[in-house]
């Protein structure tokens, strides 16, 4: 039976399932205890389990970071929590030198397997310091996995797959205005594999590759395409590192055109790395020249006016594939 | 008897303090004069004595992580001698597959969590590997060594805090060599004595000459035995001296050469071997017959790197994710 929940509750089930399955997992992070999460994913879930397990830290993302590290290295499976993505720019060295490589450099010896989560990318006003989506950031580091859901289903059945069978350290992507997105859920158990893209709307004309928050206009670009008689096909990677380009191609043999929808940075983002894969996998198959739309390329500003107009919508994707289309208006 | 350490303690201590002195020599003969070693070069030279007071005070089940200058502890809870030569050297053989360097020995095994290059991280990592004794319900406690240059990062304040709010098991001992690569502890910090760091977050601390491994071993020990009761952490300084250069490469202009002579008439070998002498703990017979076996052992470890063969090419994208699917981008 599904049932239509909200996003955050999605990820409360996902955790508190892995948490009452295997005792070395737990949950740490600001507010995420006593306050019951600053999104209000963990709501309960300190009553449930305890303050054993589900730990509130002091404002100290490099110190809970390291903390959450070492403990994976010594045989947990720690949940981290960033209030923001933008915060854990702080922890980066623990993630990057620390987690990221330890492996290798133990030739080996000392696995990290820990989950990092929360909210990433812009969400309205709230200034260029609590506005940054880190997907490509991430996704150059080899050694962890990045996984970015558009939807509750997704975002579940991943961070469930994330905690219990990765044992590599995985960044879990939110956001905050996704928390209360509603979604069909359904009851019993499952789990998503990683790196595993996911066609969202089956289209023969164009395709349209998105992730995250993104895919909201990355569908709804499609939907206004119908009705000028486009049939887009759209795509959700789910995972960016490691990238199912395969997916997309397959999509791009049938549809000839390909249009990438993301938040990140332009330089060197999740965008840039398709395009080339697909420029060399699939030359022949392109019709058209392989277009996206990203963020602007500066941080974002606080204006509403100003966010609207860094961030991709549906007016220029419908724009830009009808470009791709070579169509007339 | 006058010493308050029996008499095998004095000689375990003699053998692994010989041990690691002999080995980073000879690591630094085929480092300069034949070239076989590279890259970054940090010897534990004059700070052994910290390393075998902390076996001593500590069980094997005990975790050590420390930074860079990794030599010494890393053969002293017992990496093999032939695996730290073998890593020096690149080789397949070494105990991180000629993957770390110097800079990275590794020994699970051994309890033995690394060799880490950037300056006070491994403070934090340390704290996390306690974090999960304390979880497990264990008694085991944690030793997270670094030098006085990392005392200044914010990694050690954090982790100082957390460390007290949840009293994990794990003793910070920071090993004061006075010098943070090329600039003198004073020159880093209103604050000189380091252990008064630990004032701020109320953690005990305490002082130690790091030249003697009975005064490593008694502060060490006081630390640990606090660490198991689940009386929290504690931060050591102990004041140490490295008689080489930051690592290979360091000129070392910014010390007198009179200095460096003081501290050598400190050497904590020597004083280990005086008191050794003076108390009829062991025989010149009984010291030479130890210094043999740790050159035969050295003299091995080369041989054994020598003849070892490099990693295969294929170890590039190996050790990288546990995931043995993972789809690398190789173009």
């Amino acid at each position: 039976m599904a049932r239509s929940i909200a996003f955050r509750e999605a990820l409360r089930e996902a955790l508190s399932e892995e948490m009452r399955r295997d005792d070395r997992v737990f949950l740490m992070g600001e507010e995420v205890a006593e306050y019951n999460g600053a999104y209000k994913v963990s709501q309960g879930m300190l009553a449930e389990f305890g303050p054993k397990r589900v730990i509130d830290t002091p404002i100290s993302e490099l110190g809970f970071t390291a903390v959450g590290v070492g403990a994976a290295q010594n045989g947990l499976r720690p949940v981290v929590e960033f209030m923001t993505w933008n915060f854990a720019v702080l922890a980066l060295d623990q993630i990057l030198n620390t987690a990221s490589k330890m492996l290798a450099m133990s030739g080996g010896q000392v696995s990290c397997p820990i989950v990092f989560r929360g909210p990433n990318g812009s969400a309205g006003q709230l200034g260029a310091q609590h506005s940054t989506a880190f997907e490509a950031l991430y996704a150059n580091i080899p050694g962890i996995k990045v996984v970015s859901p558009s939807n509750g289903y997704d975002a579940k059945g991943l961070l469930k797959q994330a905690i219990r069978y990765e044992e590599d350290p995985v960044m879990f992507m939110e956001s905050e205005v996704m928390y209360g997105d509603k979604c069909e859920v359904p009851e019993s158990e499952y789990y998503i594999e990683l790196g595993k893209a996911d066609v969202k709307r089956i289209g023969r004309d164009v395709t349209i590759v998105s992730f995250h928050k993104m895919m909201k206009v990355a569908l709804g670009a499609a939907a206004e395409l119908e009705k000028e008689g486009i049939s887009a096909e759209v795509i959700d990677l789910r995972t960016i590192r490691p990238l199912d380009w395969m997916t997309i191609l397959e999509s791009v043999k049938k549809t000839n055109r390909l249009v990438i929808v993301e938040e990140q940075w332009p330089f060197a983002s999740v965008s840039s790395e398709i395009t080339y894969r697909i420029q060399k996998e699939g030359f022949d198959y392109l019709d058209a020249p392989i277009r996206r739309i990203t963020a602007a390329d500066a941080p974002l500003h606080y204006a509403p006016n100003l966010v609207n107009a860094a961030l991709p919508d549906v007016p220029r994707t419908v724009k830009l594939v009808k470009e791709v289309m070579y169509a007339r208006k | 008897m006058a010493t308050k350490f029996s008499r095998e303690t004095y000689l375990y201590w003699y053998e692994l303090m010989q041990l690691i002195r002999q080995f980073e020599l000879m690591a630094e003969e085929k480092y300069k004069m034949e070239g076989k070693i590279r890259g970054f070069f940090h010897a534990y030279v004059g700070q052994e004595a910290i390393a075998a007071g902390a076996m001593t005070a500590t069980r094997p089940e005990d975790l050590f992580i420390t930074a860079y200058r990794d030599h010494g502890l890393a053969i002293a809870k017992g990496v093999s001698v032939n695996s730290c030569m073998a890593e020096l050297y690149g080789k397949a053989t070494g105990n991180a597959k000629g993957k770390g360097g110097s800079m990275h020995f590794f020994g699970k095994d051994c309890n033995f969590y690394g060799g880490h290059g950037i300056v006070g991280a491994q403070i934090g990592t340390g704290a996390g590997l306690a974090f999960a004794e304390q979880y497990r319900g264990t008694d085991n406690v944690v030793l997270a060594y670094f030098g006085d240059g990392a005392a200044r990062q914010g990694i050690l304040h954090e982790t100082f805090n957390l460390a007290m709010l949840w009293k994990l098991p794990v003793i910070f001992i920071c090993e004061n060599n006075n010098y943070a690569m090329g600039t003198s502890i004073e020159r880093t910090s209103n604050v000189i004595d380091i252990y008064k760091l630990a004032d701020a977050y109320e953690m005990p601390a305490d002082t130690i000459d790091g030249m003697s491994a009975e005064s490593v071993h008694e502060g060490i020990g006081r630390a640990v035995k606090r660490a198991r009761e689940k009386g929290g952490p504690t931060l050591l300084e102990i004041k140490t001296y490295r008689y080489k250069g930051h690592s290979i490469s360091d000129p070392q202009k910014y010390r007198t050469k009179d200095e460096v002579d003081e501290y050598k008439s400190k050497d904590p070998i020597h004083q280990l071997l005086k008191t050794m002498r003076d108390n009829n703990l062991a025989t010149d017979e009984e010291i030479k017959a130890i210094d043999q076996r740790v050159d035969a052992i050295v003299t091995e470890s080369v041989k054994f790197a020598e003849e070892s063969p490099w990693p295969d090419d294929s170890e590039v994208l190996k050790d990288v994710y546990v995931d043995q699917n993972y789809p690398f981008i190789t173009d």
